[in-house]
């Protein structure tokens, strides 16, 4: 053992000591040569199992690739979901801001910008509850508009909630004119069906289906319209009369979707009475 | 002679297949090491002086094929060799549990001595890599290979004789 031990020292010593084109370094490097073809029959043998392991290996590395990707692939999906409703929430807001902005905004009137928290929760319940109220400055029978037109106004004020009561509920009624004939007429909901009517308007006033309705916002001393002249509330889609009726039954088409209502502004009065 | 032989195709092969097969397969950080279970197992079974003999062929031929500095493996692998085969002799004779501690202690100094004698040549020695990062995994991987390799090893080498219960060292002559 300890002529071994020394031998060990010896070419530990010898090897370390000589240069790489020593007597040592070459016997390894025929040693080496020697060996090679072992080498490559135990690669070759191996090379098999060595496949069969990588395979395998691969197989397990592509399950949890697999799991990672559906991983990230939900990720991405929440995330394009999200951007993309961010995008229309941007594109909602911009045409509510251009609106605000535009020439055809009501004066004396400032845009509390606010969303739907609950939405009516039937066909038969016109009401809305949106996420303005009393601290914000809003005050009962504010009107409600989006950038398409009227949407109603608000009956319910809490200090930062409001209910806002839809032009489609039975019981509001907007007085409103034709904007191409001037016509006025009261706008309410149709006793026979869902659809919203511009009554009250004399068989002699001329009224044609696609004339668009706007609210006439009319002003006596001492008693004025809830809602400013001008906001538009829809279009005629069709126009009837009969010969025991005095007035047109006169369907109006209402601008705004209130089924996809999200975003609209509660039109503040400016000098602080509605 | 033809033990001599048996030893010599044995760890020569395990040299072989450590360098060509075994140093490629990496689990969990840990590289299995066959030819030191090799020399364990023939220390072992055939005492000190083969041990060191296997241990300082097993090297020569591993630094050979491996282009490390000549030597360097053989003087460990031959202390390796020389200490197990006595232990093989004295109290791990016939004792179950003695390649399986053989084996996880000398990997254990095995993997120390070689730092410490790449740090004293002045090779690169990283002991976190050696010592933390891989060093239980690596005895891990040699105990599982322990037991195959050293009924192998005992099918090649049977013990040259049996110490059952109850019975003393036999009788010399």
């Amino acid at each position: 053992m300890a002529v071994l031990v020394l031998v060990s020292l010896a070419l530990l010593t010898v090897y370390f000591r000589e240069s790489s084109g020593g007597g040592l370094h070459n016997l390894q490097s025929t040693g080496s040569s020697i060996l090679r073809p072992f080498e490559v029959a135990a690669n070759r043998v191996a090379q098999p199992f060595r496949d069969a392991a990588s395979w395998i290996g691969g197989l397990s590395g592509a399950r949890a690739d697999n799991k990672e990707l559906r991983r990230e692939l939900v990720k991405a999906r929440a995330d394009a979901i999200r951007y993309q409703a961010a995008i229309q929430e941007n594109t909602r807001l911009e045409k509510l801001l251009r609106y605000s902005e535009s020439a055809s905004f009501p004066t004396d009137f400032r845009p509390l910008t606010t969303s739907v928290i609950v939405l009516p929760p039937g066909q038969f319940d016109q009401r809305l509850v949106v996420g303005v109220g009393r601290v914000n400055g809003v005050q009962l029978d504010d009107p409600v508009v989006t950038d398409a037109g009227l949407v109603g106004h608000v009956t319910r004020v809490y200090t930062g909630v409001a209910q806002v009561t839809l032009i489609t509920d039975e019981s509001s009624f907007v007085s409103v004119l034709d904007l191409s004939t001037g016509a006025s007429g009261l706008l309410r909901h149709s006793d026979s069906g869902s659809s919203i009517i511009m009554d009250n308007v004399p068989k002699k006033d001329q009224v044609e289906p696609g004339d668009r309705i706007i609210t006439a916002g009319w002003h006596t001393p001492g008693l004025s319209s809830i809602y400013p002249r001008g906001i538009p509330v829809g279009v005629v889609s069709s126009v009837n009369q009969t010969d025991i009726d005095p007035n047109k039954q006169i369907e109006v088409r209402p601008f705004v979707d209130f089924g996809g209502l999200q975003y609209m502004f509660v039109l503040a009065s400016k000098s602080g009475t509605p | 002679m033809i033990d001599g032989a048996k030893v010599a195709v044995l760890v020569f092969f395990a040299a072989i297949l450590e360098v060509s097969v075994f140093s490629d397969v990496k689990i969990l950080g840990g590289v299995p090491d066959l030819l030191l279970v090799t020399v364990v197992a023939v220390a072992l079974l055939r005492g000190a002086v083969t041990g060191a003999c296997a241990g300082f062929f097993a090297g020569l031929v591993l630094d050979t094929a491996t282009l490390e500095t000549l030597g360097l493996s053989s003087l460990l692998l031959t202390l390796i060799g020389y200490w197990v085969g006595r232990y093989g002799e004295t109290t791990g004779r016939d004792r179950t549990h003695a390649p399986f501690l053989s084996v996880a202690v000398v990997t254990f100094l095995y993997a120390l001595g070689g730092l410490a004698l790449r740090f004293v040549l002045g090779e690169p020695a990283p002991a976190r890599v050696v010592l933390l990062d891989s060093l239980f995994q690596g005895i891990a991987l040699n105990l599982l290979l322990t037991l195959p390799l050293y009924a192998v090893a005992r099918r090649l080498l049977p013990p040259r004789f049996r110490v059952t219960r109850g019975e003393g060292a036999p009788a010399l002559g």
